[in-house]
């Protein structure tokens, strides 16, 4: 009973998404309040019944429901109670009723904290929100329902949700990560909604910040997440392997960071108003191919989801007419007068603008590599195909340029900054990144490298111009603690995310460079020596888990004399699906991880033990973190919340 | 940026391949060398039958074979070119994660560097057109004015 | 700026979409021979049945055959043996077996047990010839023309359809058959 109301649910959400596109919208049309104000209301009732959908879904596997189908693929009567509840978006439809979730709780949120918007514009930003609700919730209900059921028969019990997902990130990286794709849906929506109504002055950008920086965090956040859980969960020490899935949501973060700049211009000097609109669409766009990339089966990846082409099919069609849809209102309506602002060639627009060109050319970069295999093929070419040899080699150089042009852009204000006052600011950080950047390698490795000088280099320099721009601040302040509560929340989230780009880039070039990684065979009593520590193995023995058996480790781990940690690799055997699992086992530490995973038993009761090195390897995601803390700060900035906006003068302009 | 070879999953997964778990094994080289060629090597071939996985971090049997291979023809002192070679006489350059430059990989190798220096041109001519435009900054700020003024106005209301 | 401009974004998404069309009918994962149009690999390994027989290419030429990578540890070669021993039956085009790194004794009881469609069989126990041909995964079935050339590989169980499939091609010739 229990699945058959969440599916009625969706069915009325699906009405109600309806609705929402339709009534508000034609309020505006024919200027009928009432029926503008029709969409608050809708919207809540949208996201009410897409809740008890998944409260429904939630419920059959809490309590084992394996006529569900879904259920039964992706439970298992010994999973323990919280992979049960996280096993709900453990694989197709579920996640896609996740997906439905938060964009529905999004729109919801739109509807409730935009109330200052004029109410038309409010409309039809709801209006455009329920039209993407109508696809996804139909694409629910025609290809993926999660509750269909096993009639007459259903299994005893269910299959299991697959190993590797049975850990904390699963339960919390979809969550995040679907928040930050569907987030960029509201930009989108403040878009078309200016698209439509014609009114195309710097508001919409205003409106539109917030929602896009939450947005833009909350994907930093799941991409950071995601990396940090491959890491631990997958066995091969790696955080990035440039597989499809992952450039799926690297595109969008891409075009998403273009967009969180660009609206600043636009908002703040009244520049770039039809660049911004492109990059809001561009950005959601990119969330949708994403989607079609990941479940339809065009590309292999080691993490897509069961392919199914009528799933595609739907998809393409979804894409088609969202996409295509918004690009041609974009060709038609878009106006050809350029704003009036002016600004020279050393300004805060100009930087802002080559940001823009290097981010979009970094995601059309991993655009055209994930798709190229694809384009090959289809024109007859055979297969290939294209790796991490190609996107490093490629996109390294251009994200290097950009981080150069990043510690640049602090010093230099919007409109016009007069060139002796750039040259004043840059050139003492410029001195000392270079000089600390080449003696590095030296002192922390062996020898020159020119790949750690670069990436030390770089991340110095942005580091100090970041500090010496805010110590800046301080010079003609009164006191300290005045200045740093003038200083606006918009300004920290810059410094706290730019900060973050430093530190991402300094646990790149050192875990890149400085790994070390061995394989060895050890007997119990065997010690190995890697990087400095000595491993040493005391053998193996059988533990039982909730719904596992595995082979236990115990490696004792010395730094010179004194015992610095014990580790446990394991190797897990599920049952049920019949699945090994190497179970890996870390030493965490702020400037190196020391990892362990056991391999194979190797005869004459030796074991094939991976013992990994990996220094700075957390910073990248101290460093994502900081990037998400600082989109999620800039939204705290007041004049965000009061109806009396602050007049944007130069100075006051900083993010 | 040479050891990139992680995993990380984005999107859930239902149908993981069921060999997804990692490949530890031991292989001895005599000198340090052709261990660090070995790990390059592995890390840039596709392993045939997985999903999208290289010979070093998969489990399939073929990637075993292929590395087996791999330190036999390392061990023979043949070079990274031989070794290239008879891999994609087997199966193709769809083992090469590092797509041969060819006409066909054109447009893949130089596209990106071609549409930034397209980017960067236009670039070039928006800011020339905004830097030379001579306007009232006076009447500007006026403007900017009458558009908060606006703003305020309709958040207001 | 020329109004037509901006359309260039939704040109540009409709070529893509094209593209993204044209995806769902290609299967990512069906690798073609890199071997097609080329002789046979050279090889010299024992035959199953007489471990003493050493078979090489000279064994293949003069008539068109099926070359069919099998082994015991193999569910999806269970599934295809139906079809294989039909086709045998047929008698229209020889099958050879090659038997891929597998055990002698337990490959001889499966061709016991579930009958043997082969013409004979290359035992390659440590798949050294299969890595030489290409081989990913069994089963795997080659079309060799009289000449011991490669003309087509099929990846996965024989069924019906994929027989009459090879029937048409063996009747046209080597036109259409690289995929």
């Amino acid at each position: 009973m229990i699945p058959e109301i969440g599916e009625f649910s969706l069915i009325l959400a699906f009405c109600f998404s309806i609705l929402l596109a339709i009534v508000p919208m034609y309020g505006t049309i024919v200027k009928n309040e009432l029926w503008m104000h029709y969409g608050q209301s809708m919207a809540r009732a949208q996201f009410f019944f897409v809740m008890v959908s998944f409260i429904c879904l939630g419920y059959a596997f809490a309590t084992d429901d394996f006529s569900v189908a879904y259920v039964a693929n992706h439970s298992n009567s010994q999973l323990p109670a919280q992979y049960k509840l996280s096993a709900i978006w453990g694989g197709h439809e579920g996640s896609l009723l996740l997906w439905a979730l938060i964009l529905t709780g999004w729109t919801l949120a739109v509807s409730i904290f935009s109330k200052d918007l004029p109410l038309d514009m409010l409309a039809r930003v709801l209006s455009v929100m329920g039209m993407v609700s109508i696809g996804f919730i139909l694409f629910l209900l025609l290809t993926s329902s999660p509750f269909e059921r096993y009639l007459p028969r259903f299994p005893a019990d269910g299959a299991d949700l697959n190993p590797l997902l049975q850990d904390f990130g699963l339960i919390v990286h979809p969550p995040m990560l679907y928040m930050g794709y569907v987030g960029f849906s509201v930009a989108f929506a403040f878009a078309i909604a200016a698209l439509l109504s014609g009114r195309l002055d710097a508001a919409w950008a205003r409106w539109a910040r917030p929602w896009t920086n939450v947005a833009w965090a909350f994907l930093a956040m799941g991409i950071t997440l995601g990396s940090w859980w491959a890491y631990y969960e997958l066995g091969w020490g790696g955080w990035w392997f440039w597989d499809p899935v992952e450039n799926a949501s690297l595109m969008p973060w891409l075009v998403g960071t273009a967009l969180v700049h660009s609206l600043a211009a636009t908002e703040k000097r009244g520049v770039f108003k039809s660049w911004t609109l492109l990059l809001a669409i561009f950005a959601f766009s990119l969330s949708l191919l994403g989607t079609f990339l990941v479940r339809s089966g065009v590309l292999t990846s080691v993490h897509a989801f069961a392919s199914d082409p009528e799933r595609g099919l739907f998809i393409l069609i979804f894409l088609a007419i969202t996409i295509g849809g918004s690009l041609t209102l974009f060709a038609i309506k878009v106006p050809n007068v350029q704003s009036e602002s002016r600004f020279s060639w050393l300004s805060r627009e100009t930087l802002i603008l080559i940001n823009n060109v290097f981010l979009t050319v970094m995601a059309m970069t991993v655009l055209l590599g994930t798709l190229y295999p694809l384009l090959v093929d289809a024109l007859g070419g055979g297969k290939i195909s294209v790796g991490p040899p190609y996107f490093n080699a490629v996109f390294v150089p251009i994200m290097s340029l950009m981080a150069i042009g990043l510690g640049i852009s602090v010093t230099v204000r919007w409109r016009d900054t007069p060139l002796d006052r750039i040259i004043k600011a840059i050139w003492k950080p410029a001195l000392a990144s270079i000089l600390i950047g080449a003696v590095f390698p030296f002192i922390y490795g062996s020898g020159f490298d020119f790949s750690v000088f670069l990436g030390i280099a770089i991340s110095l320099w942005i580091l100090l111009t970041i500090s010496l721009e805010f110590i800046s601040k301080f010079k003609h302040a009164d006191s300290i603690f005045t200045k740093l509560k003038q200083l606006t929340m918009s300004y920290y989230g810059m410094m706290l995310a730019h900060a973050g780009v430093a530190v991402v880039a300094i646990g790149i070039t050192l875990v890149s460079v400085y790994s070390e990684e061995r394989d060895i065979r050890m007997v119990a009593g065997d010690k190995a020596t890697v990087a400095g520590y000595e491993f040493e193995f005391k053998g193996v023995q059988k533990v039982q888990g909730a719904n596992y058996t595995a082979d236990r480790g115990q490696i004792i781990v010395r730094d010179g004399k004194n015992v610095i940690s014990t580790l446990n690799p394991e190797k897990r055997h599920y049952s049920v699906k019949n699945n090994m699992m190497t179970e890996a086992d870390i030493d965490q530490g702020f400037f190196r991880d020391l990892f362990v995973a056991m391999g194979e038993p190797l005869d004459g009761d030796a074991w094939a033990i991976r013992i990994h090195y990996k220094p700075f390897v957390r910073w990248l995601w101290y460093g994502g973190t900081l990037m998400a803390l600082g989109g999620l700060v800039t939204v705290a900035d007041k004049r965000y919340r009061r109806k009396k906006t602050i007049p944007a003068t130069n100075e006051a302009s900083h993010a | 940026m040479k050891q990139l070879k992680a995993i990380f999953i984005l999107s859930i997964i239902s149908f993981f391949s069921t060999t997804a778990y990692a490949a530890i094994e031991v292989y001895q080289f005599d000198d340090a060398e052709k261990t660090a060629r070995f790990k390059k090597l592995t890390a840039e071939l596709r392993c045939p039958k997985c999903q999208n996985q290289n010979i070093a971090d998969s489990n399939a049997e073929i990637a075993r074979d292929l590395r087996a291979k791999l330190q036999l023809m390392l061990t023979a002192n043949k070079s990274d070119d031989d070794i290239i070679q008879y891999m994609t006489e087997r199966y193709g350059d769809f083992v090469l994660y590092e797509p041969r430059i060819t006409g066909q990989t054109f447009l893949l190798w130089f596209g990106p560097f071609l549409l930034l220096a397209i980017a960067l041109f236009i670039v070039f001519l928006i800011v020339r057109t905004r830097s030379k435009r001579i306007i009232n900054i006076e009447l500007n700020t006026k403007q900017q004015k009458q558009l908060d003024g606006l703003l305020n106005k309709k958040q207001g209301s | 700026m020329p109004r037509l401009l901006l359309f260039i974004p939704l040109v540009l998404f409709i070529v893509l979409g094209a593209f993204l069309w044209k995806g769902l009918s290609i299967d990512p994962r069906e690798l073609p021979s890199a071997l097609i149009n080329k002789p046979f690999p050279e090889f010299q390994v024992s035959a199953l049945r007489d471990a003493n027989k050493v078979l090489t290419t000279a064994d293949f030429i003069g008539h068109p055959l099926l070359i069919n990578v099998w082994a015991t540890w193999c569910p999806s070669c269970r599934q295809e043996h139906e079809q294989l021993l039909a086709i045998a039956k047929e008698a229209s085009i020889p099958i050879i077996g090659l038997n891929y790194k597998d055990d002698r004794n337990a490959a001889l009881a499966w061709l016991e047990q579930l009958g043997d469609p082969y013409k004979f069989n290359i035992y390659d126990e440590k798949g050294m010839l299969g890595l030489d041909l290409g081989v990913y995964g069994a089963p795997e079935t080659y079309l060799l023309d009289a000449q011991g050339i490669i003309r087509y590989r099929h990846v996965g169980v024989i069924t019906a359809e994929v027989w009459a499939n090879f029937k048409v091609m063996l009747a046209n010739g080597w036109k259409n058959e690289t995929t």
